[in-house]
């Protein structure tokens, strides 16, 4: 099996998910957004527009978020992740704006989120944003296809239209047999995918989604995860995914903030993130994932000699779990070739082993 | 804090405050009893003291009633409209249910028939069914039948009538501005604190303004019941919407609800549940007014109860118009609280529930209209009817020939050895001792300002006049919510300890407070006859279930690893009970006594009909006598006491509870 062809060896593990080109223009953005709670906080605000965290808390106020800046691009599956109480819910109802920003600014599309009246945030939310919540937040009394429909009954759109609409979208989540159910007869997983078409029945281009798998148990969980990422693969939607589980935010995302106390500490792919932590916290965050499924055979590889005798040829996109048999299978280290087939490095079996091995540095 | 302001001002005094006023009181009620000569002014309100405040009253009505004008109409054309609307809109369920619609006068006129007892019997089992399985059905069934065999149908369908009318707009009413207060919470404070206030004013209190202004009749009786039994709806609603999961709120403003969708898409449906108990509610206290709204003309089988009470022999049909009510109401109560437990559900079963609530309709409306070709299917004949009034007067003499004297011994017992020494002692007792007794407690548990405005309350009733009849009302209430606390503390103890007994006692509460509280009078005067001791009973009767209640649940509140300490401390059983359990559980318990006290006030007017002479009995004249002034003042006196006992209850509960740190 030596050096007969330079396509990259068929991966193991299938391949997770398309990552959005890393050129896409972005679609929302928010600059030094701020959420303070507490009595006269614009005001404060206003009057010291960088307050310290000392300075918030001598002025009795507590901030959920502080000076967040981000731009999330057309397409990418962007994930929000810190520990409870990190201000991660609150960061998404301020770009949505379902809790008013106390400063800062939300564009969407070129367009300022927070200078819009009422009628127009009303419009925006009912054509362009879904929400997935993370108890579900289904209305008890209306059937599945109520539940799915409603967002559509809100628009005003008539019963029968709706209704179709409604149906296509349960079909999708593959809950087409239990559309006539209540959600009090559907189990958590179910009711999780009645809450996911409903918050799509309106085709939204922005989708939110507020740990959404958290109250699922981990095999339901992983189940979801899966249906999540081929509901996506079809519908390409900008999407902001709330998480505190960073292995669920490795599968998923292509691109992940750490929040901690309300402050973004850091934004990177999974593989930056572990690469190069910017502080112990998100270090914490990364330590006990597997290295192998972070990073890319790109990432870690050595440049190679020119001239070196290299083993089988693996693609630097794909990550060190998906080459590992290939690169353990061989003698000699593999060789490490982009997109184009240019070859950009090796990876020997010790580089592999230990990434495989676990968090150790 | 007040005890602290005091030393504080006067630093070179050593003597606590509390003694001082300890020994204020003591002297404030010693020194009459003492000096009878010089201080009878203290022990009897001189009569040249009474501010005729009746009378003020009564012109004040009278100003409203004629002369008060809101510039575009007067306040009389107000009442009217009021009354005139509530009247026709009460013609719809009359026709229906009670009188149906006559063409003209003369006989042979074209009579659309009301809807058939068959088919409302019929209707009745099968939503029961639906609502709740066999039991449910079988309860209707039996309920309805009663009504209509023993010949109380007719009565009984005037008082549904009213009863329906009277639910919908309490239920109406009471969401309306539940959410009025849930959406602008600058009047929700307003809005609570009319509920506080309503809740603690009995019912006799807005009796009599409300015949003056509306007149005698069956609008009157309905406002009134409308007045008691909407502010629980508005409570209901509000809190239900509060309740409502925040992430629901937030699926509707995500939606692009307007907040008119918010409202009756999301909110609304989300908090059925809550609603639907509060339904029941209103329901329930609805029956309850059945006779005391057929004291102002509501007419019904409330009105049949009352007579029979008026009639010397009329107890036997008095026994089967109160079955009636009875009846009415535990069907009713049932088939409403079992709405609230049904939930949604899909395919099959719903198509049985659609396919029984449409029988129900379809056989509601197939007798009625049988009915214009078969007249008994309208009006059950009155050979197919039977009456148990002569068995009851037979039980009555029964009862008189072979309990008479153990009941009557009872009876002589209690009024010679308690009752006529208590009220004796109550209405000479010094009034000045009295304001300095409710001064010394209020002060003790709220400072001197809170005192003082308990004393205001109190003292009410020695300047309107009415000390005598003030002090009766007092002795009967007191000596009842001893006796019901001393009866429920135990009951409600033993529920604590046993799952069996806590079902069994759950099951007779819910059947005592199913009974309006007339119902009690009427075997309680066939025993004790006319007077104190009948009232005593009937009011212990009604008054115990919050004893028992409050106590059970304050009991069962005890955290396990509290009662572990004190078993692992040595205690004996009794030992934990008393240092421990009863503690911890004294301030549910006197709320418990506190709702006691509340139910003995409003039971008051309707134990004023078994003979006593006090308050209640003051508004039952003024009824009669359309004296509004008297009426009302007497109203305000029972609204002064329950407020009086309520705030004092509750600041005891509010600083033992911070003491315990809970
Ligand atoms: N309405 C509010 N008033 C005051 N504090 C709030 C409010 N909402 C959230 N918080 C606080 O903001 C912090 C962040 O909350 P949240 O965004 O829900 O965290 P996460 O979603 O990361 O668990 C929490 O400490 C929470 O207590
Ligand atoms: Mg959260």
């Amino acid at each position: 099996m030596a050096m007969a062809s330079l396509a990259p060896v068929s991966p193991t593990v299938p391949p997770a998910k398309v990552r959005a080109a890393s050129d896409a223009p972005p679609a929302l953005i928010c600059r030094n957004l701020w959420k303070v709670y507490g009595a006269n906080a614009d005001a404060f605000l206003r009057e010291n527009p960088e307050p310290t965290p000392a300075d918030i808390h001598a002025a009795g106020l507590f901030a959920a978020v502080r000076d967040a800046t981000l731009e999330i691009r057309q397409g990418e599956i962007f994930i929000i992740m810190g520990l409870s109480g990190s201000g991660k819910s609150t960061l998404v109802r301020c770009l949505s704006r379902l809790v008013e920003p106390t400063a800062g600014s939300v564009f969407y599309e070129h367009q300022n989120l927070l200078r819009m009246t009422p009628g127009e945030l009303i419009q925006l939310r009912r054509h362009k944003m879904g929400m997935v919540f993370q108890n579900f937040a289904l209305l008890p009394h209306r059937t599945v296809l109520g539940n799915v429909a409603f967002p559509l009954e809100v628009q005003g759109l008539p019963k029968e239209e709706r209704e179709a609409r409604a149906r296509k979208v349960i079909e999708l989540v593959g809950l087409g047999e239990r559309a006539g159910h209540y959600p009090r007869e559907l189990s958590g997983g179910q009711q999780q995918r009645v809450g996911i078409a409903r918050s799509l029945a309106v085709e939204p281009a922005l989708w939110f989604l507020d740990e959404p798998f958290s109250a699922l148990d981990p095999l339901i969980r992983h189940e979801m995860q899966n249906e999540f990422l081929r509901l996506q693969r079809m519908l390409s939607k900008t999407i902001v995914f709330i998480t505190h589980d960073f292995d669920e935010a490795i599968r998923l995302g292509d691109r992940i903030a750490i929040m901690k106390d309300g402050v973004i500490i850091q934004v990177g792919t999974a593989e930056e993130l572990v690469l190069t932590p910017a502080s112990d916290y998100v270090s914490a965050f990364t330590g006990h994932v597997s290295r192998a499924k972070v990073l890319s055979a790109g990432g870690v590889c050595v440049p190679a000699v020119p001239g070196e005798a290299l083993g089988p040829v693996v693609a630097a996109r794909a990550l060190v779990a998906e080459v590992a048999e290939a690169v353990l299978g061989s003698e000699l280290p593999a060789a490490v070739v982009d997109a184009e087939g240019t070859l950009v490095g090796k990876l020997d079996r010790a580089t592999v082993i230990a990434n495989l091995v676990g968090g150790g540095q | 804090m007040s005890e602290i302001a005091l030393q504080q001002s006067r630093p070179g005094l050593r003597v606590p405050a509390g003694w001082i006023v300890t020994g204020l009181v003591a002297l404030a009620i010693l020194v009459p009893y003492a000096a009878p000569e010089t201080f009878g002014w203290a022990k009897t309100y001189p009569a040249r003291w009474i501010v005729p405040i009746s009378d003020w009253l009564k012109a004040f009505l009278y100003w409203l009633a004629r002369d008060l004008s809101f510039g575009l109409f007067t306040f009389k054309d107000m009442t009217r409209f009021v009354s005139g609307l509530f009247g026709y809109a009460l013609d719809v369920p009359k026709a229906l249910f009670s009188s149906g619609i006559t063409f003209g006068d003369e006989p042979g006129a074209f009579h659309i028939p009301r809807l058939s007892w068959a088919g409302i019997i019929a209707a009745v089992t099968i939503w029961s069914y639906m609502l709740g399985g066999l039991r449910l059905a079988v309860l209707g069934f039996v309920g309805f039948g009663y009504i209509l065999v023993f010949g109380q149908w007719d009565s009984a369908m005037v008082t549904l009538s009213q009863v329906i009318l009277a639910v919908l707009t309490g239920v109406g009413g009471g969401i309306a501005l539940g959410i009025l207060a849930f959406r602008l919470p600058r009047l929700e404070g307003a809005v609570v604190a009319a509920l506080d206030f309503m809740q603690t004013i009995p019912t006799f209190a807005y009796l009599v303004p409300l015949v003056f202004l509306v007149g005698v009749g069956p609008v009157s009786g309905m406002l009134a019941t409308i007045l008691y039994a909407m502010p629980p709806m508005v409570r209901v609603t509000m809190m239900a919407l509060k309740r409502v999961p925040p992430e629901l709120d937030e699926l509707a403003r995500m939606t692009g609800c307007i907040p008119r969708q918010t409202l009756w898409k999301v909110l609304i449906p989300s908090a059925r549940d809550d609603l639907l108990v509060g339904v029941n509610q209103v329901i329930m206290l609805t029956l309850n007014m059945i006779i005391i709204a057929a004291m102002i003309g509501a007419g019904g089988l409330g009105f049949d109860v009352l007579n029979a009470l008026r009639q010397a022999n009329g107890l036997g049909k008095g026994l089967e118009a109160g079955l009636a009510v009875v009846a009415l109401a535990i069907v009713l109560d049932r088939m409403s609280r079992a709405m609230v437990e049904l939930r949604p559900v899909h395919g099959a079963e719903a198509r049985r529930r659609r396919y029984l609530v449409g029988a129900g309709f379809a056989l509601l409306i197939g007798f009625t209209l049988l009915s214009f070709a078969i007249p008994a299917l309208e009006q059950l004949p009155a050979e197919l009817r039977i009456s148990t009034g002569n068995m009851w007067s037979d039980v009555v003499s029964w009862v008189n020939i072979h309990l008479f004297s153990t009941a009557d011994a009872l009876r002589t017992f209690l009024l010679i050895y308690i009752l006529v020494p208590m009220k004796t002692f109550m209405v000479g007792f010094p009034w000045v001792g009295l304001l300095a007794l409710v001064w010394g407690g209020a002060w003790s548990l709220g400072g001197w300002r809170f005192a003082t405005g308990m004393t205001a309350l109190m003292a009410f009733i020695p300047v309107a006049g009415l000390w005598e009849r003030g002090m009766t009302t007092v002795y009967l209430c007191s000596i009842s919510v001893v006796i019901a606390t001393l009866i429920g503390l135990p009951l409600g103890f033993l529920g604590s300890r046993s799952e069996r007994m806590h079902n069994a006692l759950g099951a007779m509460c819910d059947t005592l407070q199913t009974l309006p509280s007339f119902v009690y009078l009427l075997p309680v005067v066939m025993l004790f006859r006319i007077g104190d001791v009948s009232a005593l009973v009937a009011i212990v009767l009604y008054a115990m279930v919050p004893a028992i209640r409050y106590t059970d649940h304050g009991l069962r509140r005890v955290p396990p690893s509290l009662q572990e300490a004190g078993t692992m401390a040595g205690c004996t059983g009794t030992q934990r009970l008393a240092k421990v359990e009863l503690p911890y559980a004294m301030p549910e318990i006197m709320l418990g006594v506190n709702q006691v006290i509340m139910m003995a006030l409003s039971m008051l007017v309707v134990s004023s009909f078994v003979g006593t002479n006090d308050l209640g009995k003051q508004i039952q004249v003024a009824i009669s006598q359309a004296d509004p002034g008297k009426g009302l003042s007497a109203g305000l006196a029972i609204a002064f006491l329950g407020i009086l006992a309520d705030r004092m209850i509750g600041r005891w509960v509010a600083a033992r509870r911070t003491r315990m740190g809970l």
